[in-house]
């Protein structure tokens, strides 16, 4: 099929049954078919039924984000699949830790502060931020404090729940 | 567990092992016979055997023979076919097997032994991460952890195996787990929380297409192997429907038999190896209509220039096909069996008729094509040449109760070129992963489901010195399986692409270093015979025929002979090479192509 066409970045949300095994599947069904991993995000959200939710941004042309999912779609463990970008009904939120030290972190502080980062730990010579946003903030944030001692980051990967009063 | 008991014992529960839980599984979902080699983490499994008469083991000598007996056992019934092996080597020597059920959608259970749960991750003797490795190659499967679990999950296992899309699972049961006692639970049609594989089609999609097929002026059938899977109701099915809409039908490799070769509107096989009138058809059709088939790559030749002027119909039960390399104008998810029932019955109903004067045009395009009689060769007084000894075997066995099974190479396409089929699960063969060493144990498990009937191998003498071993399985149990050799001693296939895309630099594909294969019948202890010319050819194929015994037949064929009709890499179906005359000029693009 097409190979010109454009590749996008997609975050989906698989539900899942939460057993032995199930993360490797979906994993697996990436790297063996080639596909692009971005972020992943798993934990389980209802006990009583064992479901997992796994949260993923992946990119690819418009067919292979079709593959995707139908290849998803198709794992016996896999409940359902959703597709954020291309539904737009979705909400997404990525929480990251920032961590920044040398003598611009006083300038680093006063930006974080007006982006909405909580500061949760401050020492002598460095901060500790949390802050919370979409994604692409994020990677704006972080860009911003690159050139104010930025030391280290974790990510947690993009979490997603619909809009409206549903469940997906 | 004698039978007396199990009627007295409780219908819906009981206490037991986790090994005496499986062998009552097995009988509980209809396992008649297994295929499978002992080891230390299987031993309570096999105890559990020997005191039990219901269930026949076949004991084989390599487990990748086991599984490709359990898939050549499912792909003649139509029943899943059932592995058992040990734990580490076991287990790994059944994943060519598992990964070959996977490719071509064959229901199997292989069930492995593990070590026992409290040395899983010490490395262990024997240990390795089963589930980890066959997790690429099966459907699903499963560690298990508790024996309470355990008749849960092997019928699941078959529900999985059997149902949408059939495939292989694999359920690995430690050794402990094995000993230690739960309550059994018989089969049950429970819910399954994630897996409901779509069977029923869209009525309006299945309208659709009987339109779409109505409004045809060059129409074509290819269908595939997912009208075996769907089981003899589909052959009868397609029959019923071509017989309505007079279109022409062609199938790939894994889909031969499920419309009879003898019909007029057969094409014959279509693809890398296909006939010149189905790939010509193919190409220039205005309405292709593809049941059970996803479009491979032996199939398409090159993507973009495949089939350009035609719209698309892509029946699948698995949606994943549906887009996957060919865009479906219409896609319709369904079993087989029922959509195909419901085209029949939606064209009968709306009285449809098939626009004649353009398909009475259509039909006169393809007989120009089929004068090409693309599967012509070359004969000789002198050398067999490998393409006579398939028609002189198909004519000395068709009237019989045949099966067919083959190893992977140049004796693969001739037989499914030119070996006519006329109904489903006749014909097994490794199509998707092209395994050599299928054809000889998948015809040890044929022949164990039709203990009278007639089982081949059209082999090649490199593949079939791959499983070689299971002649001794074929003995012990007096299984009169035919391993008919085409002997050019060659890998002929990699011979054949080393001439053309490699300047005929041979480069490791001589058969060097020969066994005699008629001593080696001999040692073995079945039959051994040669046919060296074609004036003894019918004689020794007739003695192969009569003796009610296994027979190693090594065939000397032409060892120079290539498989034409030949798309080469990356060239379209209107870009055939008919023979070595027709050159074969491959791309750069098609040479890096397998």
């Amino acid at each position: 099929m097409s190979s010109a066409a454009q590749t996008n970045r997609h975050t989906m949300t698989v539900l899942v049954n939460n057993e032995s095994g199930v993360l490797a599947r979906v994993v697996g069904l990436f790297s063996g078919r080639g596909y692009n991993i971005e972020s992943l995000t798993v934990a389980e959200v209802d006990p009583t039924s064992h479901t997992s939710r796994i949260t993923l941004v992946t990119s690819g042309t418009p067919h292979v984000i079709e593959q995707i999912e139908a290849q998803l779609g198709r794992l016996v463990p896999v409940r359902s699949v959703i597709n954020w970008t291309a539904a737009k009904g979705g909400i997404e939120r990525e929480m990251a830790l920032v961590k920044v030290a040398g003598d611009k972190r006083d300038d680093a502080k006063a930006l974080a502060e007006k982006a909405g980062a909580r500061t949760v730990e401050a020492t002598s010579s460095s901060f500790i931020f949390e802050v919370t946003d979409v994604p692409a903030q994020l990677d704006a944030f972080i860009e911003q404090m690159r050139g104010l001692g930025l030391v280290d980051v974790s990510r947690t990967g993009v979490a997603a729940i619909s809009r409206g009063p549903e469940a997906m | 567990m004698s039978s007396a008991i199990d009627k007295t014992a409780p219908a819906d529960t009981a206490t037991m092992t986790g090994a005496e839980m499986v062998i009552r599984a097995l009988k509980d979902q209809g396992v008649t016979h297994i295929f499978g080699y002992p080891g230390g983490a299987v031993l309570p499994i096999y105890d559990a055997l020997f005191a039990d008469h219901g269930i026949t083991h076949v004991l084989v000598r390599h487990e990748q023979g086991a599984v490709h007996a359990a898939e050549g056992y499912a792909r003649s019934t139509g029943k899943p076919g059932v592995a058992l092996v040990t734990s580490g080597p076991g287990a790994t020597n059944a994943v060519t097997g598992l990964t070959d059920a996977l490719m071509d959608s064959i229901p199997l259970v292989v069930i492995s032994g593990q070590v026992p749960t409290h040395l899983i991750g010490t490395d262990g003797f024997q240990e390795c991460d089963t589930v980890g490795i066959t997790r690429p190659c099966t459907k699903d499967n499963w560690l298990v952890r508790d024996a309470n679990s355990l008749s849960r999950i092997l019928h699941e296992a078959f529900q999985i195996a059997t149902t949408g899309r059939p495939g292989p699972v694999l359920v690995d049961i430690p050794k402990d787990i094995q000993f230690q006692k739960g309550e059994y639970l018989p089969p049950a049609n429970v819910r399954h929380r994630s897996y409901k594989p779509k069977t029923e089609p869209d009525r309006d999609a299945i309208e659709r297409a009987v339109e779409m097929m109505a409004a045809a002026k060059k129409p074509i059938f290819y269908t595939g192997g997912g009208l075996i899977n769907s089981g003899p109701a589909a052959s009868r099915a397609l029959r019923e429907l071509v017989d309505l809409t007079g279109f022409p039908i062609t199938s790939t490799l894994m889909g031969l038999g499920a419309f009879p070769a003898s019909r007029p509107e057969w094409l014959g096989m279509l693809g890398m190896h296909g006939t010149w009138e189905a790939n010509h058809a193919m190409h220039d059709c205005d309405l292709m209509i593809c049941l059970g088939a996803r479009f491979d790559d032996r199939v398409t030749g090159r993507v973009a220039a495949f089939s350009p002027g035609s719209k698309k119909i892509h029946l699948d039960i698995d949606p994943s096909q549906i887009n996957k390399v060919i865009r479906a104008d219409l896609g319709i998810v369904a079993d087989a069996t029922r959509a195909i029932s419901e085209m029949v019955q939606v064209w009968k109903a709306k009285k449809k008729q098939a626009d004649k004067p353009a398909l009475k045009e259509w039909w006169a395009q393809i007989d120009t094509w089929r004068a090409k009689k693309s599967l012509a060769y070359k004969p000789s007084d002198t050398l067999i040449k490998p393409q006579y000894a398939v028609d002189r075997l198909y004519e000395l066995t068709k009237d019989r109760d045949t099966y067919i099974t083959t190893e992977v190479g140049q004796h693969q396409m001739w037989a499914a070129q030119r070996y006519k089929f006329e109904e489903p699960n006749r014909w097994m063969t490794s199509g998707g992963l092209g395994t050599m060493g299928y054809g000889l144990p998948a015809a040890v498990g044929v022949q164990m489901a039709h203990r009278d009937a007639l089982v081949i191998d059209i082999a090649g003498e490199a593949s079939v010195q791959m499983t070689m071993q299971e002649m001794s399985t074929a003995i012990q149990y007096d299984l009169p399986i035919k391993i008919f050799i085409l002997n050019n001693e060659y890998m002929g296939m990699v011979r054949q692409w080393q001439q053309l895309l490699h300047g005929g630099r041979y480069s490791h594909s001589y058969s060097e270093a020969l066994p005699d294969f008629v001593k080696m019948a001999d040692a073995f202890g079945c039959v051994g015979l040669r046919a060296t010319t074609p004036q003894e050819l019918d004689g020794k194929i007739q003695e192969m025929i009569d003796v009610k015994r296994p027979v190693l037949f090594d065939c000397r064929v032409d060892k120079m002979e290539n498989c034409y009709p030949m798309i080469p890499s990356g060239a379209a179906h209107n870009e055939m090479l008919l023979s070595p005359d027709d050159g074969g000029e491959v791309s750069e693009a098609g040479k890096i192509l397998v």
